[in-house]
This record gives structure tokens, sequence and C-alpha cells, in this order.
């Protein structure tokens, strides 16, 4: 049996997935917290790994003193989603942080990449924070705009400018489904328009922690005029990318790092941060 | 311990505080940027010796210089010709740009959304920590593009003796006659200042001078087509900036004194990476000192830079001045043919800039070309678009990578960097 670990420590959220002689074995998903090495230890208490591989903007910080393959997160969700389909050839991928529109070439490999600018505009976070504007847990907040006839109309993408805007919309007595629904169409906009940066095929799965909510992908399905392939965990596609990288890194080596002895089977619960 | 430089620079009018306050992240910041390369060439000591002096030695050498009755020209730009100020025994340095300096000191002046150039200059200037803008008799401005056009008008009012230079737009011959007519003007003014008449011998001598310095930048950058590359994008880059500041002579000595130890070590199969490493062009805007945030990000994401397609770079030293002629007149028009060619995208079209960036992926062995932006600067913004397909359907992969001067966006930059590494290995 040889299991393969890829950890994904996102901006908001930390997925593990464990991969048992190229099967998933394990997945887990848990806040990111302000302590993400910490979350990080307690997922991988007790679990006994060939190889790991971390992705994600704690990538480096999880992987310095420990012997563990890196991998970006654009890789990572590009590996994951040809896993998952074997005809996948683009992903969007709505994360914390960062949206990112990935392309696959004919033989699955990384082609071409558009990320969102620096801020979290149009990212998940940005949901988060609008619906907390509007006092919504992040579940009623999507109901709510799914439950809307009539979108109000945001025109502004900076988390702090758009609060704002929500806090007058609310002033001058609109309704709080109809901007629900708003905030979501302008996520959808800014998405759509990064994915127009690129060529994409018939078949797009869609990704990371927006890929769970159900207006966002409305929007976005409406927008493309066709339907997007969301997996069924589509938050551990990354994870699940760079525990895919493992075994790429071993056919790298020739299988001399990891094969050389069997000994060399780390317990990564037993790992210091 | 380096000489107390204090009392020069409070004679420069420097803000001392300020200053100081600079050179506190400068060291660091170099430090940790090229002392943790390994495998540097022993050459690259003189560099390090260069920057470490960079607002100590070379502004006293200037300062000396001046005594003598020489003049000093400050520019931030490749099109002032540096062979008119040395026929007059005049020197011309370049004048920082490279760092976000006191932000909103030149935001008081600029536009929040004016190019992190631009605010850096206006930075440095405002706050008083730039020894090359305080020395210098005349600063050398430039009609490049609107950002800049503009911004001198009120630049004027922070130096000395602000002379503008107005460049063409367009490769026209109306366009080469307003570049020729440019360049005499500049000429004259050159005079002008220097109370010297510029004579068909000295003038050789400067295009020899300025050839010599170019002609020493082009072996490197032959030397680093080699598998595996001699020498780090980093430290290539670091002589593209001191090309700028230096005396030309040494400098062309010491870029050649490294040449020679690249030779041995290609010869022998040495580099600084493994064979096999991905290599990468840089081709945008310009990176001044002390702008080397990408440049780092990409050698240590598995990567090394096999050249530069910018004004520090190819772009600003690639063409010769041609020396032929027994006249002034039959020299200016060498020069005017030379700075004519440089393919800045204030040009319009810029077809060329697109050959040299082909021609540079192909004879320097890129894998991939990034291109990088200062955001706000709408040249090389809109030219990169074009480039990018244009690349791509020759099967170059491109990045482009859009940012300031500021260091926050590093981790998102770094994500895509790798990911693009990750894409030229896969």
């Amino acid at each position: 049996m040889t299991v393969h670990a890829g950890i994904d420590i996102g901006s908001r959220t930390i997925k593990l997935v464990l991969l048992e002689d190229g099967r998933i074995s394990k997945t887990a998903v848990t806040d990111a917290t302000y302590d993400p090495i910490a979350v990080c230890r307690d997922l991988l208490a007790d679990v006994d790994c060939r190889a790991i591989t971390a992705t994600g903007y704690g990538r480096r910080l999880f992987s310095r003193g420990r012997s563990c393959n890196v991998v970006s997160e654009i890789k990572a969700v590009a590996q994951g989603a040809r896993f998952l389909s074997a005809g996948c050839r683009a992903v969007l991928d709505v994360g914390g942080q960062d949206t990112k529109v990935v392309t696959l070439d004919s033989r699955g490999k990384l082609d071409k990449f558009l990320m969102n600018d620096r801020c979290a505009a149009g990212t998940g976070r940005f949901l988060e924070v609008m619906a907390g504007a509007l006092s919504y847990t992040y579940e009623q907040f999507t109901a709510a705009a799914l439950s809307a006839t009539q979108a109000e109309k945001l025109n502004s993408m900076c988390a702090v400018f758009a609060e704002s805007e929500v806090i007058s919309l609310v002033a001058q007595g609109a309704s709080r489904e109809g901007i629900a629904l708003g905030i979501h169409e302008s996520v959808a906009t800014r998405t759509l328009s990064l994915m127009k940066g690129l060529t994409l095929s018939d078949t797009i799965m869609f990704a990371g922690g927006g890929a769970s909510n159900p207006c966002l992908r409305r929007q976005i399905e409406a927008g493309l005029g066709r339907e997007l392939y969301v997996p069924e965990n589509p938050r551990v596609v990354a994870a699940l990318g760079a525990a895919l990288c493992n075994g790429e890194k071993e056919k790298q080596n020739g299988r001399r790092q990891f094969d050389a002895a069997s000994d060399q089977i780390v317990r990564v619960g037993g790992w210091r941060a | 311990m380096a000489e107390d430089y204090t009392r020069m620079w409070t004679d420069l009018g420097l803000d001392l505080k300020a200053h100081d306050a600079l050179l506190g992240v400068l060291g660091p910041l170099y430090e940790k940027t090229f002392m943790q390369q390994t495998d540097r060439p022993e050459g690259m000591k003189y560099f390090d010796f260069v920057m470490s002096e960079v607002h100590g030695l070379r502004i006293k050498e200037l300062m000396d210089a001046k005594a003598a009755g020489r003049k000093v020209f400050g520019s931030f730009c490749v099109f002032v010709p540096e062979e008119l100020i040395l026929a007059v025994d005049g020197i011309l340095v370049g004048l920082c740009a490279g760092a976000e300096f006191a932000p909103d000191e030149a935001e008081k002046l600029l536009p929040r959304n004016t190019c992190a150039l631009i605010k850096g200059a206006f930075g440095f200037a405002v706050a008083r920590v730039c020894p090359y803008l305080a020395a210098a008799d005349v600063v050398v401005g430039e009609n490049t593009c609107d950002g800049k056009k503009k911004s001198y008008e009120i630049f004027r009012d922070l130096v000395n003796d602000l002379y503008v230079m107005d460049l063409p737009q367009v490769k026209s011959e109306a366009g080469r006659e307003l570049l020729r007519h440019e360049c005499k003007r500049f000429a004259a003014r050159v005079e002008e200042v220097s109370g010297r008449t510029i004579e068909v011998d000295a003038l050789k001598k400067a295009i020899d001078t300025v050839n010599a310095k170019r002609s020493a930048m082009h072996r490197l950058a032959k030397l680093r087509a080699a598998e595996p590359a001699p020498i780090s994008g980093l430290d290539a880059l670091l002589a593209n900036q001191v090309f700028f500041y230096d005396d030309p002579e040494r400098f062309t000595k010491s870029v050649n004194a490294i040449c020679d130890e690249l030779e041995s070590r290609t010869k022998k199969g040495e580099g600084v990476a493994q064979k096999g490493t991905p290599r990468i062009l840089v081709s945008g805007c310009p990176m001044a000192v002390p702008n080397w945030k990408l440049p780092s990000i990409i050698e240590s994401s598995g990567a090394v830079i096999v050249g530069e397609e910018s004004c520090v770079g190819e772009r600003g030293t690639r063409h010769l001045t041609g020396v032929e002629g027994n006249s002034v007149d039959a020299l200016m028009d060498n020069i005017v043919d030379r700075y004519f060619k440089i393919d800045c995208a204030v040009f319009t079209p810029n077809p060329s800039r697109l050959d040299h960036i082909r021609e540079m992926a192909r004879d320097y062995k890129a894998d991939g070309v990034i291109q990088y932006s200062i955001q706000f600067c709408s040249p090389y913004q809109i030219e990169s678009g074009p480039v990018e397909r244009a690349l791509e359907r020759d099967g170059i992969p491109v990045l482009r990578v859009d940012t300031d001067y500021s260091q926050q966006d590093s981790e998102q930059i770094r994500t895509r960097v790798e990911a693009f590494v990750e894409r030229l290995q896969d």
C-alpha cells in the first residue's frame, strides 16, 4: 500500500487528500485559522504516507524544514481536474483569495493560466465579506440571492467600496435579496471577463470553494451559455492534484528519492512545525 | 568601515536622516538579493563594491570632476545621447527612480495612478535622497510617454536645471528629422553648459568609448546563451544597471573581465544553474536600481534569466553608433541613426521590438518569456497583449506580470511565476 498526501494551505481553508495506490482514501477540509501550521499538524496526525506535496499560499511556510514537495496551486488544480475528468481541458477555480482560470493541453499538461489582480475583489472572501455586510450567514446569503427576482446593480468591485455601496442600497430601501443577487452577479461578471482572456474548451471544471455556491455557478453558467462540471468535492481539487504530483516527482527523480529504501516512508504526524 | 561621506551629502543638500533610512534599506536588500547567490563570478565583486559605494565613492568622483570644471548630466532615459556629453568631457549618470520613496510626498504632486517609476523619481527628488540628482548640473528629460512628458512640467520646479528633449513617436522621415533637430539642439545646449565646442576628434573618441561599453554588454549577453547559464540574471541585470552610473572606461574593463571568466566557465561546462533549468527572457519596462523584485522571484523559483529585453538591458545597448565620417555633422547623423533605432513602446507601430524579442528568445535559448510591466505604463502594457499572442503562436510560452515597487504582491507574483516555470518543465 502506497499513500501519497496532498495538502493545500489556502487563505481561508486547509484541504488534505490522501491517495492510496492511486485512489482517494481520505479528504479533509478545515479552517486555516491564524495558525495554519498547527492546523496542518492536527490534520496530519496519524497519517502515514510515503510522500507529501504542499500547495496553496502556505506551501513554503509548511515546507520549511521538511522533506516535502511544493507545487503551485495552478498546476495542482490542473492535475486534480485531469484526474477527476479525463477530458478536462479547462478549470475555473474560485478560492478564498484568488480566482484562477487554467487551461490544459491535449496531453493534460498545464497550458495557460490567468489570475485575478492582487486584491480579493471577485473572490470567495469578497462574497463572505458581503454576506456579513447584509447580516447573513454565507448559506443564507446564497439562498437569498437565488430567491431574488431582480438584482441590484453594484458598481464597485473593491471589497471596501462595495461594502459602503451595499450600505447605501440598504439605506435606499433596496431588497436584501436583490442586493445579494447583485453581489453574486458582479462576481460572476468579473469571473467571466477573466475567463474570456483564455480560449476555453467545451468541458470546464469549476473548482474551489466558489463552486459550492449554487447562485454563483448559475450566474457564470448563464453568462457562458453552457454548464460547468462541478466535482463532488470541488474544494479539494488542488489538494488532490498536489497528492498526484508526488508520483510525478518520483518519476522525475527516477524513483531514486523514495524507492531507494522502504524505510524512507515518513510518519508525517511525527514532524515538527 | 566605509569613508564618512556625511559632509559631502550635507553639501549636496541631501536630507541626511531620510538618506540614512534609504541606505539602511538598500544595504540589507542588496545583501539578501545578491550575496546569497551561489557560484557568482569573481568579477561580480567589482559590482558589489560599486553598489556599496553607489552613494559614496562614485558621488565623490562626480564632485571631484565638477571641481575640475567638468559638467554632470543626469537622465532617466536611454534616448539621451551620451556621446555628445562625453565629447565635451561631461559625465552622464542615471537618476534614482527604481524604488518607492516618500510616496505620500510624490502623490501631493502627481495622481496616485502614475507609474511607479515616475512616482519614484519624484519621491527621491522631493525627499532629497538622490545624490546623483543633487550632483547633476543639468537634468535631461525627454518626451517619451505621456506620464513622463507631463510630469517634467512639474519636475522642473524640483531640480536645478531641467532640459527636455522632444522625441518622435513614429519611425518616419519626419520622425527622423525631429530627432536630428533635437540631437542638434541638445548638442548646442551641451556646448553652452560646458563652455566647450564639440570637435570631431573628441566626438569620435566619445563614440568609441560608449560603443566599447555597449560591446562589452553584447559580449556578456552572448555568453549567457551557454547551457548551463554561466551567470545569474540578477548579476547580469546589475551590470546593466551599473552601466548608467559608472565611469564608462572602468565599467567596460570590469564587464570584459567578467566575460573572460565566463568564457572559461562555459568551456568547462560550468554554470550558475543546473543543466535543464528553465531559461527565461524578461521583456518590458526598465528595472532601475534597486528594482530587483521580479528577477529575484524568478531565480528563486527554479528558473534562470538569460536576457533582458529592456532599456536597462539589450534595448538600451544593442545598437552601436557608426564611427564613419570626418565631420561633426556626419558623426551626428550616425548618432541620430543609432538612437532612432531604439524600439521603445512609445513608438507606433513598433514591430522591431517584437522581432528583437523573438531574436533574443532564439539566440539565448529561452524556454519562455516573462513580460514585465509597471502598472499604469500604458505603452508597454498595451504592447504586451499583441506580443504575448504573437509569441504564443510561435510556441513560446508567455507570462505577463504587472506590478509596482511595493513588496506586498511578492507571494502572488511568486505563485504565477512558479506555475509558469512548472508549465515550462512539463
